[in-house]
């Protein structure tokens, strides 16, 4: 039962120190490190191996952004599963739906709340 | 002294950006921040109705509504210096990026300013996010049609 809190904690970690480790070492700027990620992710989820991830580690799995592409290949998999290549056009966002609204509506919300103090 | 000498001078002399500390903030904070994502899951999972593995929704949903409160506040700003990619890697740095941009523009107003600017660092990550499942799911459906892998 607790054992879940762990791996999702040490995972977690270990993908963010990926992402140190390609800001420090290899010299790349967030945006392109958090791409390669993100294309990362979407690659493991075509060879089927991203869900027993998540399985395994939990929240550890799914809140780096490496989860993200695996939605995006997910959603779109699973309808070309049933409508065929159709279907990676349609299913495209239909798992990752949560993340673009709250991400879009909360960051609208936001500019109405708060004011810019420098570079927030 | 020639421009050789000076720059391997400057080197010895500026601090060496300790890998090693930063690769272990980035470590407890994505790792931190991944912990509080599971109990928040486990919220989802007891009080309502979800699994496992559609708990992740709302997660993740949630997630970014705190990274909206820590980002107006300014306080998402001093976690990043610290955890560097410890912040930016997990969702709350996608949502940080959206918010921080929104917060940023306002002053053009909401249309051109905060409409136009809203994607302004997490459209990379949705471009290629997009465009790598794209290519992924286009080649497992062809290759399923061709009978050489299985879903």
């Amino acid at each position: 039962m607790f054992s879940i809190y762990i791996t999702a904690f040490i995972v977690g970690g270990l993908i963010c120190v990926i992402g140190q480790l390609l800001f420090d070492v290899a010299k790349l700027t967030p945006a392109h490190t958090l791409c390669i990620l993100v294309v990362a992710g979407s690659i493991l989820d075509g060879f089927g191996l991203y869900e027993p991830f998540i399985d395994f580690a939990g929240a550890g799995a799914t809140i780096p952004i490496t989860s993200f592409g695996n939605s995006l290949t997910h959603g779109a998999l699973a309808e070309a599963e049933k409508h065929g290549i159709i279907g990676v056009l349609t299913g495209m966002f239909e798992v990752t739906s949560s993340g673009i609204t709250s991400a879009i509506l909360f960051g609208f919300i936001a500019s109405f709340l708060f004011r810019s103090k420098g570079k927030a | 002294m020639d421009k050789e000498q000076y720059s391997t001078i400057e080197q010895e002399i500026s601090p060496k950006p300790s890998i090693i500390k930063n690769v272990f903030k980035a470590f407890l904070t994505g790792g931190i921040i991944c912990l509080i994502g599971q109990f928040i899951a486990l919220f989802y999972i007891t009080f309502f109705d979800f699994t496992e593995r559609t708990a992740s929704n709302p997660t993740v949903a949630t997630m970014v509504f705190i990274s909206m409160l820590l980002t107006g506040f300014g306080l998402y700003k001093k976690i990043g210096q610290f955890g560097g990619a410890g912040a930016a890697v997990p969702i709350t740095g996608f949502g940080n990026a959206v918010v921080s941009s929104a917060i940023e523009h306002r002053t053009e107003g909401y249309v051109l300013g905060v409409g136009g600017n809203i994607f302004k660092l997490a459209g990379s990550v949705i471009l290629w996010g997009v465009f790598s499942a794209f290519a992924v799911a286009l080649i497992k459906t062809i290759l399923v049609k061709l009978g050489v892998v299985s879903w």
